[in-house]
């Protein structure tokens, strides 16, 4: 991409990316983030991939415990 | 029994009805969420972890104002022993130079490779291909500084103010951590793939 004035660059777009999804970017760096994605593809590209990415880590959750853990840890609980 | 305080009636009153059979039903429910966060912040010791922690939260039980937030308040305890465990360890874990991890990007680096060169949807398939105990093990790979603060975050949700107060060190340590993480976790990602051959069993 090439500068142009008040546009961020891509390392800095990429950087933001994750706090832009969590809604933590002050209204400024918001504006500047949606100004360098309508132009810029690849940070497109990137942030569908974080979107992606995060909802790939959330899904990461509590299953069952396995049998054995299960079996010990109650046993601890009773025995407090 | 939690320790009551001397003389002082309310308190008591509110020890006594909550009861040890309450703390067991309540630390019952959260055994799995307990587990699987001790398990992905420490390689081994998780049930030594959780059970720490259960010891730790039976004897503030008394603290804990509503039952129904009783599973992030275990969470939170489960948290401080972490941190208290890594104290005593006292292993100076070094930063990553920036520059080490900034610059990779693992939605590029899928681009360039293609290395599901008939998927239509590469980058969701591509993580498709790791299961669970791969994610931990990905997860594993990564100092806890960098760690902790990537699965309070995306995994068990916590507020990066809250993480910052519960691993003690500023705001910004704790973005630029996570920044770093997230980096990292990307890197990992593509070089456990590649270590493991785990592509290989993906339908192509």
């Amino acid at each position: 991409m090439t500068e142009n004035q008040g546009l961020i660059p891509c390392s800095e777009a990429v950087r933001q990316l994750w706090d832009y999804l969590d809604q933590a970017v002050s209204p400024e760096d918001q504006a500047k983030v949606e100004q360098h994605l309508s132009f810029c593809r690849t940070c497109c590209g990137e942030l569908e991939f974080a979107r992606q990415l995060r909802g790939f880590l959330a899904a990461q959750g509590a299953d069952e415990l396995p049998p054995h853990v299960k079996a010990r840890l109650e046993r601890f609980v009773a025995d407090l | 029994m939690p320790q009551l305080g001397s003389g002082i009636g309310g308190l008591m009153v509110e020890v006594q009805e909550r009861t040890r059979e309450s703390f067991q039903r309540l630390a019952s429910a959260e055994l799995p969420a307990l587990y699987w966060l001790a398990r992905r912040l420490v390689r081994d010791g998780a049930e030594d972890l959780v059970q720490e922690a259960l010891l730790r939260a039976y004897r503030s039980y008394g603290t804990l104002r509503e039952d129904t937030a009783a599973g992030p308040w275990l969470k939170r305890i489960l948290v401080n022993v972490f941190r208290d465990q890594l104290r005593r360890q006292a292993r100076s874990v070094q930063e990553l130079p920036v520059e080490e991890v900034e610059d990779f990007s693992l939605y590029q680096t899928l681009v360039e490779q293609d290395p599901l060169p008939y998927s239509d949807t590469l980058h969701h398939d591509y993580l498709r291909a790791f299961g669970k105990e791969d994610v931990r093990e990905v997860l594993l790979r990564l100092p806890e500084l960098y760690r902790a603060p990537l699965v309070l975050r995306y995994m068990d949700g916590f507020a990066t103010k809250e993480i910052a107060r519960l691993l003690d060190v500023p705001l910004g340590t704790v973005l630029a951590r996570l920044h770093r993480g997230r980096k990292r976790f990307e890197r990992e990602l593509w070089v456990y793939a590649q270590e493991t051959g785990l592509l290989k069993g993906v339908v192509q």
